[in-house]
């Protein structure tokens, strides 16, 4: 068995085609997994018992929020590559992650609001998990920021890095409100541990939804990535030829 | 870089190793002795202290009862862009005259010499806020054992500000527009400081314990003491390189 090179893809020039031929499929993927869940969630699951049809908005609040902690968790991870081997792709990916992350943890606190103003009466109270999805949101405003007020790309990388671990500590804050504090945010109704408290139809759809949130974050991180990785090596010879295909057949 | 000053501390006498804390030392004194003599950077950050608590009994209203309940919240707010505002430019005289190369090349710890810098802003440009808050807390109409409470969650919170703060200013160092930006990392971090510090005073006037919110204060202190100093060194060199 030959071992894998687990540095083999960290070579710019072949992350780009390699990401190139995985976007099409998670993208795809995406799409099809929200129109399935989407139709489960609208058409087949019954309606809530307590909070009746406005329950529906969590086949996208919950897939949301769950991506805007997970995103934000995976970001620090490379940033921390990025930072402790000092590579380049790593980086590039924390960064391209970035405004995804972004993007999930406002469609979280959007569509809570949304949620929370049939349900709860009130479009937003400063309870934990709420104040603390806030947070996670400036967070990620912060890293790009940071990243953008930096000229050299290298040094923006880094310190933008830094920032992103020392972010990471508001993660378990988040996760943890609803246990540590006595929020008006209810607790998981699906954890790992004990049967779902839902109706069946009700999990098939917030789970097709959560994998097609997973492939859209995958399928968006990926292309932001190329679209860095283009734009930083655009002097080189591969990424020239990657953007004038016709000019190198010529 | 490190190597090179070790090996030529070694070859030198004994009695001519600098000690663990004498840069930590020559730091904190320095820095104190530039801000006592640049007093009016420090007055600047307690006026304007003093000067966003007393606008908010003149935007809502001078209610008593009302003043009483935001006072806390008021006081610990004011304080912290007090503390961190100013903090922006912790570095930025010793970059832009190369003391802060000079530094990050001395043989010392390079956490220990930012947490000299942050003593030294914490004594100069926080204590005295603290010292001004029992005022503008008997001006809100608290009583005497919450402006207790008040003070000593500032004493207990104030240095977080500090130490996190630090970082925002490493990270920022010589940017652009660097001061808003640091606010904008910065305070997203300190919310919990301002939770625990404004809830310690809220619950004592509710008639609560106020342990666990002090102990959770303390804990932050110590979280802060230990990882922000490190932290802040790695982002100045990043800054630097």
């Amino acid at each position: 068995m030959t071992r894998i090179n687990l540095f083999h893809f960290a070579a710019p020039a072949r992350f780009h085609a390699l990401a190139g031929r995985l976007v099409p499929w998670f993208g795809s993927a995406a799409v099809v997994l929200a129109a399935l869940g989407l139709y489960v969630g609208f058409f087949v699951a019954p309606s809530d018992a307590q909070q009746g049809e406005a329950y529906r908005i969590i086949y996208v609040h919950v897939p949301a929020a769950w991506m805007s902690m997970f995103v934000y968790l995976v970001m620090a991870v490379w940033a921390g590559v990025g930072l402790v081997f000092n590579a380049r792709l790593a980086s590039v990916m924390a960064l391209a992650l970035a405004p995804t992350g972004a993007l999930m943890t406002f469609l979280a606190l959007w569509t809570g609001a949304l949620w929370g103003q049939p349900t709860w009466g009130t479009w937003w109270v400063w309870d934990a998990r709420l104040t603390s999805e806030l947070v996670l949101l400036f967070l990620y405003i912060g890293f790009m920021a940071l990243h953008g007020a930096i000229d050299d790309p290298r040094r923006a990388d880094r310190a933008a890095g830094l920032l992103a671990l020392v972010g990471v500590v508001n993660l378990p804050i988040i996760y943890f409100s609803v246990q540590w504090w006595n929020t008006l945010h209810q607790g998981a109704s699906v954890t790992l541990n004990k049967a779902p408290s839902m109706a069946t139809p009700m999990l098939l759809g917030m789970l097709l939804m959560s994998l097609a949130a997973w492939a859209y974050c995958i399928a968006m991180g990926l292309a932001r990535a190329r679209v860095l990785l283009l734009e930083r090596e655009r002097h080189t010879e591969w990424a020239r030829a990657a953007l004038h295909p016709s000019a190198e057949a010529a | 870089m490190n190597t090179l000053a070790t090996a030529a501390d070694h070859a030198a006498p004994d009695a001519a190793l600098p000690g663990l804390f004498d840069g930590l030392r020559a730091v904190f004194q320095r820095d104190l002795r530039i801000a006592l003599r640049r007093r009016s950077d420090t007055l600047a950050a307690l006026v304007f202290f003093v000067l966003v608590v007393s606008l908010f009994p003149l935007g809502v209203g001078p209610e008593p009862g009302l003043l009483r309940t935001m006072a806390p919240g008021v006081v610990w707010v004011a304080a912290l862009l007090a503390c961190t505002l100013p903090l922006s430019r912790l570095f930025a005289d010793d970059h832009a005259d190369g003391t802060l190369e000079l530094l990050l090349l001395s043989p010392h710890p390079l956490a220990l010499l930012v947490l000299g810098k942050v003593a030294a802003h914490w004594v100069a440009g926080v204590l005295p806020l603290v010292l001004v808050a029992p005022v503008l807390a008997l001006q809100f109409g608290l009583p005497a054992s919450a402006i207790g409470v008040l003070v000593a969650s500032l004493l207990l919170g104030s240095p977080v500000l500090s130490l996190v703060g630090s970082l925002g200013a490493a990270l920022t160092l010589g940017l652009r527009g660097g001061g808003v930006l640091m606010s904008l990392l910065v305070l997203p971090l300190l919310v919990p400081v301002l939770i625990f510090g404004a809830g310690a005073v809220q619950a004592h006037l509710a008639g609560l314990d106020v342990v666990g919110h002090f102990s959770l204060l303390g804990a932050l202190l110590l979280l802060a003491l230990l990882a922000a100093p490190a932290v802040t060194g790695a982002a100045l060199r990043i800054a630097l390189e």
